[in-house]
Parts: C-alpha cells; structure tokens; sequence
C-alpha cells in the first residue's frame, strides 16, 4: 500500500550513489585532475570564487568537479564551505590603482598615459569553432613582454582634476557586512556593492541591461576597465604594521555617466563601480550599470520606476543560492496544503453550484 | 562529518542565533533579523529551521524531524540524517520522546509538552508579504500595528467567495500585538498554536527567527460573523479510523480511487498499533 511505503533514508542513499556514478561519466574516459579544471576552466573558477565569496582556485575546482559543472551548485557547495572557516580578521583595502595589469582599457579617451592594454580577451576573436582544439592540441605560446609595474593612474582621476566628474567622498567608516549581519534597507553603497559583486552574473547583467535600452538609462561609458592581480595586505596587531598575506586577481570597472544635475548637484559626470574576484568583465561592467542605477537617490534624480533603480527589488533578488534553494524547494512535498486547498475548492464549488442550481430552479 | 563543530555551526554563530531567538520569545510574534549563514542544504528547503535547531541542541536532546506530517519524507530523513552526523544527537520519530521536533507544515497531533521545542521551517516569515511587496513597509506596518490591509484582504475573499479564501499559513494574533505567519500549516493546525512547548520559526533565506512562547495567546484572524474555522476532510483515516485527525488524501488506482490517512504518521501508528481499525485496516491474522 502506497502510504505504508517507508523509502525515503534507502532512495536517497540510491539517488547519491547513483548521482556519484553519474559525476564521473564513462570511466572509459580519463578524470579530469583539479589542476586541469584550475588551469583550462579558468573563468569557471573565476565565477565560482566571485559569486561564492571565497577566494580559493583550488577548492572552486573541486567545486566544479563535484557539481558536474553546474556552476550555481559549485557555487552553492563554496557558500556553505565558507560558514564552516573562522573569521580571522579583515584585510586593509586593497589598492587597485597599483594593480599589474593584464587587460586595461579605456572607451573615453583615444589614449591615456598607461596605454590601452588588451590583455587575453574575447573580444576581438571571431567566433567561429576552432576544429583544431578536437584533437590533442600543441600548448599555444603567446609574445610576452615585462608587465609594468609602476602604478598606472586613474581615467577617472584625470577627470576628477577638472572637477569634470563628481567626487567620491572617501570615509574610513568600517563598511558593513553582509555575511555577519541581516541585510538592512535602505542600504548605504558599501553594503549594495557586496550585495552586487556576490549576486548572480546572469541577473546583474539583465538589469544592466535593461538600463541601457530605457528602464532607468544612465548613458554609461567604460571609463577604465582592468585587470590584474592585486596584493592583499593585513594588519598584524603583535607586528603594528601591515604585511602582505597574498595575491588576487581583480576585475574594476569604472564607467563614466552623463548627469545634467539636479536641484542639489552641477551638471558633472557621474560614476558607476564594480569590482568582482577573478577575470570577468561582464560581471564587473554590469554591476558598475547598476551600482550608478541605484544611486539615483543620492544623485537627486527622478525615480522613474526602472527595476534597476528599485534597491530593494534589486538586491533581494541577486543571490542566485537564495533564488535557486527557494525556487527549487517547491519539488518538495507540499501535499498537507495542497489538501486544505483541494478541501476548500471542493466546499466553494458545491456552494457556487448549489447556487446555480437554484437559480435554474428559480 | 567529524571535522565539523557539534551541530555544523561554529559557537560564534549559535551565540548569534540564541539572541535571536530569545528577543523572538521576549516580544512574542515579533520577527527578529538574523545574519542567517550559508547551510550545506539549500535555502527553501528548511535551513531557518536548521540553524534554530542547531542552536537549540545538547547532547542529551532527542530530535525528531516531519515533514507533511511524516518522519520518512525525503526532505525530513535528509534533515536528521545531518544532525544525527554533526550532533550524534539521539533521534526518535515518537512525538512524546522527543525534546527537540522540528516540523515543515504541520504541528503533531500528540498535544506537545513543557519540556519540549518545536522548530518551525518558515519559507516566507512576513503574513503581509504578498499584499505588500516591500520590507521596508512591512516592517513599518507592524510597527504601527497597522494591520488593516489584512483584514481587507479577508473581507475581499468572504465578499467573493463566501469564506475566507485561506486554507493554511492561515495568519494569526499573537498574544494582541503582532500579525504574524504561522508557515504554511493548514489552518485545521491553527488552534495547537497555543501550546504548552515553545515553538519557535526559523526563516533562513529571509533571515528572520520568531516565536511564540508557551501558553502564548495565538488568535486565528476572523471577522464576528465569519468565525475562523478548522478544516479538514470529511472522512475518517482509513487505517486507524481516527476522526479528529488531519488527513491526506491519496489515489490508490486509475479509477481515481481515494484512501484517506492521518498525516501524522507516527500519531497513525501509535493508534494503529494501540487497535484502532479504519476501513482499509489489513485484515486481522487469524490465527
């Protein structure tokens, strides 16, 4: 009998085996090795730590290989890894501006003292298959050169000389975070940032976005975008100074948005920011489009309504662990509601019908 | 799993969430913000619920875990599989041996005790979510008790429909003061809100924790001409013939047919074993 069915502990066992089977696929055909996916999946990796909050390529590739390449559950399996480890303590901010740079552009100025650099990028490459790649390719070797080291300036810096473009206060307040205490609203910028460089690629870009084509336009330009790796510096209290504890590679992108003012602020250029772990400029780009939607109270603009300027719509909906754990748990047994649900249908259309029937009669 | 501090939170973070939950108890309905933490299962699959009882655990607890009712659903064995691996807690599925239960949708029909905690997985913790979108109004809403929205709501479904359209996460009064989201229990649940344990509600992804303490008043939102009312199907269980239990209703052919059940599995079993018989009880051995 259907109800005296007691499955559940032995079908779950089964489902993880058969699930552990189905991870390693024909074994016919090598394992992938972590260093494989650290090495040759690198921009897995890099979405992995930026939306998983953990910097640690090695453990996003164990990640990766353990979810199949399902990202979001390799990004899910980092999240939960990450309640487990201590806080040990924060590092100071780190300096962008001395970043060595593998990629840095910018769309406003033909050239700026520092270069435009590509950097290994997509963007000019035609997207067709490239066959070769099916066989046992030879390992590509590309020109390199010494990558500069001293410090390369800001395009925003070059405008800010001017009084060109508006002026970020700088504060030493301890910003807040979003991992040790419940998200708060109306969030300050710092907060919206973490929200953002956090929140799902996918849906970041999507209000990005829908920014660009009218649903609260900023007319954004690429300022500068780079990357490059950063050093990480901590202060170390028995010590009294700061001392480097490791190296990430960052995406930044600051864009340059038109303003014509406002009752409280002088026409100017405004900014947008992103800075997101890892190379990935989509990410980075999009979270500073939306980081400048958001801020449109602080600006004095007009609120029109846009989804990308609503803060609470926005960073309520961007964690993608959040939206697929909630979305999912509907496959979940719900059948006790279902029921009281099938109960009152049943009582409202024997109502309903009862009164139809005597109106007929009537 | 050994790695792993007892119950997988860390002393810090169960620090945290005990003052959570003991502001939930001290302003009875209120909804306490939590800094939720990232669980080994997914948000929406009972991880405000886990965290509470995580910070709820001593070694010496006894836990039970239902879902639906039951303590054999997936979701259910999952969830004491893990405390069993990160507490080696003892586990029970008998209501009345248990210290700690935690529930998805359902309240035991066993009447609960002084010495035990019952944890609720709440999915969404704000009753006025859906007519109002936006924390940062609920929130004012119930700061100012401000709570005729609701009723309008529930005076809209008697004008249409005749009843109160709401048939579970039926929202209740908590001791005069806060609206509050009892989690989608069927409103035949309802009246067991006012309980001798403490019961306490763990929003995870929503980073809220509530609670209702002891003895705590709990009324059900009505009008004076349209009492609440439990609900509940009409028939007895089919195999222990209880007629005061919540049922489900399950297909059994392709004729459509239906038995009826206790969701309460182990309440069932408890009669069934005590001699109760429903309609489909397996025949008696004749021995």
């Amino acid at each position: 009998m259907y109800v005296a069915v007691k499955g559940g502990e032995r079908a779950i066992d089964n489902a993880h085996d058969w699930l552990a089977e189905e991870r390693r696929g024909d074994p016919e055909v090598a394992e992938l090795s972590l260093a494989q996916i650290r090495e040759q999946m690198a921009l897995a990796i890099h979405r992995v730590m930026a939306e998983g909050s953990l910097y640690d390529p090695d453990l996003a590739a164990l990640a990766i290989k353990q979810s199949r390449g399902d990202l979001i559950e390799a990004i899910f399996l980092i999240r939960a890894y990450r309640t487990t480890l201590p806080r040990i303590g924060y590092s100071d901010p780190v300096e962008t501006g001395s970043m060595i740079c593998d990629r840095r552009i910018s769309a406003t100025f033909k050239d700026a003292p520092g270069g435009q650099v590509l950097g290994p990028t997509f963007d000019y490459t035609h997207r067709l298959l490239d066959f070769k790649l099916v066989a046992d390719g030879e390992a590509p070797v590309a020109d390199s050169a010494e990558p500069q080291t001293e410090n390369i300036p800001r395009i925003t810096d070059f405008l800010n000389r001017d009084g060109l473009i508006q002026t970020e206060t700088p504060s030493d307040a301890t910003p807040p975070d979003m991992t040790r205490e419940p998200m708060e609203y109306p969030a300050n910028r710092a907060l919206r940032l973490q929200a953002l460089t956090r929140g799902d690629e996918g849906f970041v870009l999507g209000m990005a976005y829908s920014t660009q084509r009218g649903y609260g336009r900023n007319h954004p330009f690429v300022g500068e975008l780079r990357i490059g790796k950063v050093q990480v510096e901590m202060e170390i209290p028995e010590l009294g100074f700061a001392i480097k504890i490791g190296e990430v590679t960052l995406t930044e992108c600051e864009t340059v948005n038109q303003f014509t003012g406002s009752k409280t602020e002088p026409p100017q250029f405004t900014r947008g920011y992103g800075l997101v772990f890892g190379q990935s400029e989509r990410k980075a780009i999009s979270m500073a489009l939306v980081d400048r939607a958001l801020r449109w109270k602080e600006l004095g603009e007009d609120n029109m309504g846009a989804p990308a300027q609503d803060e609470e719509f926005v960073l309520s909906h961007s964690d993608n662990i959040q939206a697929t754990g909630f979305l999912e748990h509907i496959k979940l047994p719900h059948y006790v509601d279902f029921q009281s649900e099938l109960e009152l249908i049943r009582k409202l259309r024997a109502e309903a019908m009862a009164a139809t029937q005597k109106e007929a009669a009537e | 799993m050994s790695d792993y501090n007892f119950a997988y939170l860390d002393e810090q973070t169960k620090r945290m969430i005990r003052r959570a939950i003991l502001k939930g108890v001290a302003i009875p309905g209120y909804q306490v913000p939590f800094a939720s933490r990232e669980m080994p299962m997914p948000y929406g699959w009972g991880t405000g619920g886990v965290q509470v009882t995580a910070a709820c655990l001593t070694p010496d607890d006894t836990l039970k875990v239902i879902d639906q009712g039951a303590d054999d659903t997936t979701n259910a064995v999952s969830i004491r599989k893990f405390f069993e691996n990160t507490a080696q807690v003892d586990v029970t599925e008998c209501t009345q041996e248990a210290s700690v239960i935690q529930t998805r949708h359902r309240i035991p029909e066993e009447p609960l005790t002084e010495d035990q905690i019952l944890v609720y997985q709440v999915p969404i913790p704000e009753p006025l979510r859906f007519l109002e979108p936006r924390e940062t109004e609920t929130r004012k809403m119930h700061a100012l008790e401000e709570y005729g929205l609701m009723h309008v709501k529930l005076y809209e479904d008697i004008a249409r429909h005749g009843h109160i359209a709401t048939s579970y996460a039926y929202p209740v009064k908590v001791e005069d003061r806060y609206v509050m989201d009892p989690s989608p229990i069927p409103k035949f649940d309802n009246p067991r809100l006012e309980s001798a344990a403490i019961q306490l509600f763990g929003a995870g992804r929503e980073q809220r924790i509530y609670a209702v303490p002891p003895y705590t008043k709990v009324v059900s939102l009505d009008f004076e001409d349209h009492p609440f009312e439990q609900m509940k199907a009409e028939q007895d269980c089919d195999l222990c013939g209880a007629g005061h239990t919540y049922l489900d209703e399950v297909i059994v052919n392709d004729q459509g047919g239906r038995m009826f059940v206790c969701s309460d599995t182990n309440y069932c079993a408890t009669r069934c074993d005590a001699g109760h018989r429903g309609r489909l009880s397996p025949e008696e051995d004749a021995a």
